[in-house]
């Protein structure tokens, strides 16, 4: 039998958290992540596939959408991700391909990226000094990939000028972290 | 430099790169001709291209954005850009792709 410890993406027994001034970074790793894209001419089919998961219509450009934790993001034309609860959405990819079928290409993305949320009242500050994003102007529900400490990453801004999620590619979390951490230190 | 994103508004130039002059989305066909020879047309795509000091259309790629291809009307003696297109639509203006 396999008795394998579960690390999170710095390699640490327990998830980042930590206050710096006035904002907190923590580490969340019980989300799961699936990519949707639509193949070739089958952009339609597609965004009905997303509806058909999320129960509502698919994300504008620039824009995010939550239903009851299941939030989806414009990450590019035809394509979004989805976001859910580890716990219970584990299969999100499988739901998204048997919603899309040919129509779709669906990654699974959950072991590719780690999720830092940024919350506090200079939060806008911190990301000021991270990516070229105008952090301030961003509505709650807004969501972008940008880049931060030259690694593409997305920001979705769950309340204005107050609470983000950064999703950074899991092997690039300890760089990353590491430039979130130096920005907050430098604002503290 | 701002570059408005025809989806996502105005965004930073360096989430950009620069790939040059916009008629290299015309590409054409590339294979050797009944003579072996390539095609005058794509001696020409491959290595001529105008170096205006002026306005000039040109591909930019969103690398950290949404990683989509913008043609941009970019005026080269001010900087002053006056219009900006995604790729794909300008393509299929024309015709192409899907």
């Amino acid at each position: 039998m396999h008795d394998l410890a579960p690390l999170t993406a710095l390699g640490a027994d327990a998830p980042l958290h930590e206050t710096i001034g006035a904002v907190t970074l923590t580490e969340q790793p019980d989300f799961a992540l699936a990519s949707l894209s639509a193949r070739r001419g089958c952009e339609k089919e597609a965004a009905i596939a997303l509806r058909k998961i999320i129960g509502h219509a698919a994300p504008a450009p620039g824009r995010s959408t939550n239903s009851q934790g299941l939030v989806a993001f414009w990450v590019g034309p035809a394509q979004w991700f989805v976001e859910a609860p580890y716990n219970s959405h584990e299969h999100i990819a499988d739901e998204l391909k048997a919603a899309g079928g040919d129509a779709v290409s669906v990654t699974e993305q959950t072991g590719g990226w780690a999720r830092f949320d940024l919350s506090g009242e200079t939060a806008t500050e911190v990301l000021a000094r991270l990516c070229p994003l105008d952090a301030p102007q961003m509505q709650s529900g807004a969501a972008t990939r940008t880049s931060i400490e030259h690694t593409g990453c997305f920001v979705i801004c769950r309340e204005a000028l107050r609470a983000f999620s950064i999703w950074v590619p899991r092997s690039s979390a300890g760089s990353v972290s590491h430039a979130i951490e130096t920005a907050m230190r430098s604002i503290a | 430099m701002i570059i408005n994103h025809p989806l996502l508004g105005p965004r930073d130039a360096a989430e950009f790169t620069y790939f040059g002059d916009a008629n290299l989305i015309h590409r054409p066909d590339g294979s050797p001709d009944t003579t072996g020879n390539t095609s005058a047309q794509f001696y020409t795509y491959q290595y001529l291209r105008d170096n205006p000091a002026g306005e000039h259309r040109e591909l930019w790629f969103h690398e950290g954005g949404d990683r989509s291809w913008l043609v941009v009307t970019r005026n080269t003696l001010t900087h002053d850009i006056s219009n900006v297109e995604l790729a794909s639509d300008v393509a299929r203006a024309e015709g192409r792709s899907t």
